[in-house]
């Protein structure tokens, strides 16, 4: 967030259209995202109502549980949505590629592939992780036997709910939070979280503002809430058809109330499957940033892991994380918003933008270069070639800050001096200290310093460091409980009642 | 109802009706947002604000589902069950209280009346036999409490209220939203324990008005909810300190109402009754002149819980108030009180306009933004290209990194 954000929704609210936050898009939109609505009961913890789920926009497929209260409808529920999201999770396990990895480098193999979800928002979000919660510890065998796809399902939904806490990871994801990334409205971030207004500010019918048209979707009559609370009002009929079902007579009957129920919960699921396209759709027509392919790389890399975790172990996540385990995962999300954070504004320069409001980079032209330059440091010198740029801002930098090119990879200098510029604006001197290749006098690879006349965007971002390795597993401190016993489920988690 | 001197005025405007009965809920709700006089006028005369938003065309959009109520009723009556056996337990082993047997009572009705003000005598007499140490209960079963909101007597209705504990009056919350494995919903969690510290606030008022040392009533609270995804019931002991400072300090803040009343005009109206042939008595242009003269003082927030948010909400987009953009665009933006003045301030530099010495630095940093901003927003022209936009795109995330 940052003062840039507010003159975007000030623009917004002025104009009645939604502004862009990005020039690029920076998450990743698979060629087959599985789309999943969710609804739940209300008041209930995690109560399974009806899912919309599938990769193909025009073959939807609705699971629904007409009797939300039933448990054994429950675990129908979640086998029915195991069959269609295992095979899919599975279906990205047929290519596999190498890589290099590790310290010292060594050759790994990953798939090529990584499932994506898309949930409408947040609310998606946390069903999935209590839907995973609620069925990864169940057992396959005794008294409260399930189907053996059930807790593997709740074992992935687990592992999608947690590594969609990774900023830039793109495995689980909800159009919500995309669109509000990439585009600002002229509405607060609550009313933002409705789904229908805010495609509405986004991509507004022909004839109408973002603004009124987002002010018509709030109607729930003509646009149901995208889950996974259900309207109020349709909770009424819903109400009435789930007494009915339980009144009926025989099978027939019921059967017949249970086609009405699943017409009305499409009913309330068909539009928000239709919006979920659309923001898929806006989303692809940015182009993407250059680092959403690395990031992909990396969702590829913990799929990989995961898929031979549950080959190999498989045992379910415990109820609560060690606290080893927890604080090699506090470790790793700290190192993910460094890098996503500072990866965005390389890739963008209006995310860029936000560093230079603040300081922490600016964008400067070249007025004069020395590319041969070498100072004395014993008898061979070292090769420092130097540069001066002129900015149009003060520059707030300090002398002997590091900053690194924008634009260049690798290309690395240190402010030597800044001052007013004689006619207007300043002037700041450089030397590149890095991404020289490996030269150690001039001349420089062809095309490596900058030219005059060129515009280059400078910053302090990027400069993170790997984060320090944690101890090993086994060698687990006092301080965190030493080392971790694996979690066994026990008969009382598999025999938890869901009701 | 009490006679305090503003309860005239604010009749007046309400008309004919009897006053919408204060709840718990309303007077967090009240809290939550202190600056909002047409709030306070509106709580403090009785107003049903679902009715009047309907009437000003913008009906709210809140209603409970029919499942969450059924839900809510079946877990009370689960832990109310069999002499409150559940509740008995938790407190028994969870609280090491010994509970020989469940001496309860029932405040629900008093001589088969339901009759709130009777209610309120009961729980009045009773309180002070077991603070006078004349009698032992366990249980207080929905005891009625009464608790002067902005010069009118709301009567309030505790789930329960336990006495034994650490020989203190502690209300008992009996809430439907579960607690997965130790962790309940934060937001649901505080309104709770904002609820509990009304509670709290009207206990100690009533029990110093008998003559006790209000702090019997101890400033925990125990909240009960389904555990994980089941119906067993689970107590937690929450502190409400803080929540009873702030909402205290705010009910103080609250007794203004009758002076905001006062400043209305004198034909201000908010009736909303209906003549014997089923018309309004007053036009909705009159009611609508009438909700104006009071100041609304609108937030996002608000939408989660005020009937009347949508009408506001309509007035501070008229009036482009920051506000609507939500906390951080006001934050923003001090000082300046629409969107629109913003705007001009940043786009039309130098237009002669004399900044306020207090705005300049503000403008000058929004319009560095606005700079930024649109340079930026689409790729600049004489950008050279470099060798970055050959890279190839599979380049490792961190390379820039160097």
């Amino acid at each position: 967030m940052s003062l840039l954000t507010t003159v975007a929704a000030l623009r917004a609210a002025e104009t009645g259209t939604a502004q862009p936050l990005t020039t690029v898009r920076h998450a990743h939109i698979d060629d087959h995202p599985v789309v999943l609505i969710p609804l739940t009961l209300a008041g209930e913890a995690c109560a399974p109502l009806a899912a919309m789920v599938g990769t193909d926009r025009d073959r939807p497929v609705l699971l629904t549980v007409p009797q939300p209260r039933d448990r054994t409808l429950r675990f129908r529920f979640a086998e029915e949505l195991a069959d269609i999201l295992l095979p899919l999770i599975d279906g990205c396990r047929t290519e596999s590629e190498t890589y290099e990895a590790g310290r010292p480098k060594e050759e790994r193999t990953r798939w090529t592939r990584a499932p994506q979800i898309l949930v409408p928002n947040p609310g998606g979000i946390e069903f999935i992780r209590l839907l995973g919660r609620s069925t990864r510890l169940r057992r396959t065998d005794g008294p409260h036997a399930v189907a053996p796809t059930v807790p593997l399902l709740g074992n992935w939904l687990t592992w999608f709910a947690d590594r969609t806490d990774f900023p830039g990871s793109g495995l689980l994801l909800a159009m919500t939070r995309l669109l509000t990334d990439h585009w600002a409205t002229g509405w607060s971030p609550g009313e933002n979280a409705h789904l229908p207004s805010l495609l509405a500010w986004i991509d507004p019918p022909p004839g109408r503002t973002g603004a009124e048209a987002a002010l018509l979707a709030e109607d729930p009559a003509e646009h149901p809430p995208a889950g996974p609370t259900t309207d109020p009002v349709f909770d009424r009929t819903l109400h009435e058809l789930t007494a009915a079902r339980d009144a009926a007579p025989d099978d027939r009957a019921r059967a017949a109330v249970d086609r009405t129920i699943a017409d009305e919960l499409r009913s309330q699921l068909a539009p928000t499957w239709e919006l979920m396209w659309r923001g898929i759709d806006l989303l692809r027509a940015l182009p993407p940033a250059a680092r959403v392919p690395g990031r992909r790389a990396v969702d590829r890399t913990v799929f990989t892991h995961y898929t031979t975790y549950l080959e190999e172990d498989g045992r379910p996540r415990a109820r609560r994380d060690h606290a080893a385990s927890a604080a090699r995962r506090l470790a790793q999300l700290e190192d993910a918003v460094a890098r996503y954070e500072s990866e965005r504004a390389f890739d963008d320069p209006l995310v860029m933008a936000r560093y230079e409001l603040t300081g922490e980079a600016f964008t400067g032209t070249v007025v004069d270069r020395d590319p041969d330059r070498m100072v004395e440091n014993g008898r061979a010198g070292l090769f420092r070639p130097a540069l001066t740029v002129r900015v149009d801002t003060r520059p707030l930098l300090a002398v002997g800050t590091t900053v690194r090119c924008a634009g260049r990879d690798g290309l690395k200098a240190e402010i030597l001096d800044r001052r007013e510029a004689a006619g207007a604006g300043w002037e700041i001197d450089l030397q590149l200290t890095g991404g020289l290749g490996r030269v150690r006098k001039p001349p420089a690879p062809e095309g490596v310093i900058p030219d005059l006349g060129e515009e280059l965007c400078w910053t302090t971002l990027g400069g993170y460091m790997t984060p320090a390795p944690l101890p090993a597993e086994e060698d687990t401190p006092w301080t965190h409980g030493g080392p971790p016993q694996p979690y066994e489920p026990t008969p009382d988690d598999a025999e938890e009642s869901w009701e | 109802m009490s006679t305090h001197p503003s309860e005239d005025r604010l009749a007046t405007l309400r008309g004919p009706l009897a006053p919408e009965p204060c709840t718990a809920r309303g007077i967090t709700a009240l809290t939550a947002n202190p600056g909002c006089s047409r709030r306070a006028v509106l709580d403090a005369a009785g107003i049903d604000k679902a009715t009047l938003a309907a009437r000003l065309g913008r009906p709210a959009r809140f209603g409970q589902s029919p499942f969450a109520l059924a839900r809510g009723r079946a877990f009370e009556a689960l832990v109310k069950a069999n002499g409150y056996a559940e509740l008995i337990a938790l407190v028994r082993e969870k609280l090491g209280v010994p509970v020989e047997e469940a001496a309860v009572a029932d405040l629900n009705e008093v001589g088969g009346s339901a009759s709130p003000a009777l209610r309120a005598r009961e729980t009045g007499h009773l309180l002070d036999r077991l603070a006078a140490g004349a009698e032992e209960r366990l249980l207080l079963d929905h005891p009625v409490v009464p608790l002067e909101v902005a010069g009118r007597t709301a009567l309030l209705e505790p789930d329960a209220v336990t006495h034994r504990v650490d020989g203190r009056f502690h209300v008992v919350e009996i809430k439907s939203f579960a607690v997965i494995d130790g962790r309940a919903d934060p937001a649901k969690t505080a309104e709770a324990a904002k609820q509990a510290a009304v509670y709290v606030i009207a206990l100690r008022r009533l029990l110093e008005s008998l003559g006790h040392d209000p702090a019997l009533v101890a400033t925990e609270f125990l909240l009960v909810c389904p555990e994980d995804f089941s119906q067993r019931p689970v107590l937690a002991r929450i502190d409400v300190r803080q929540e009873i400072e702030a909402i205290g300090f705010q009910l103080s803040r609250l007794r203004r109402a009758d002076d905001l009343a006062r400043a209305l005009p004198a034909d201000a109206t908010l009736d909303l009754s209906l003549r014997s042939d089923g018309t309004p008595a007053r036009t909705d242009a009159e009611l609508a002149a009438g909700v104006g003269a009071l100041e609304s003082h609108y937030t996002p927030d608000c939408m989660g819980y005020c009937d009347l948010a949508r009408h506001c909400r309509a007035e501070a987009v008229e009036q482009a108030r920051p506000e609507c953009l939500g906390g951080r665009v006001r934050d923003d933006l001090p000082g300046i009180d629409s969107t629109r003045t913003a705007l001009r301030l940043i786009d039309t530099p130098g237009d002669g306009e004399t900044l306020d010495p207090g705005h300049a630095e503000v403008v000058e940093r929004l319009r560095a933004a606005a700079r930024l901003y649109d340079s930026r927003r689409r790729p600049p022209g004489p950008r050279l290209p470099t060798a970055s936009s050959e890279t190839s795109p599979d380049a490792p995330a961190g390379r820039s990194a160097g």
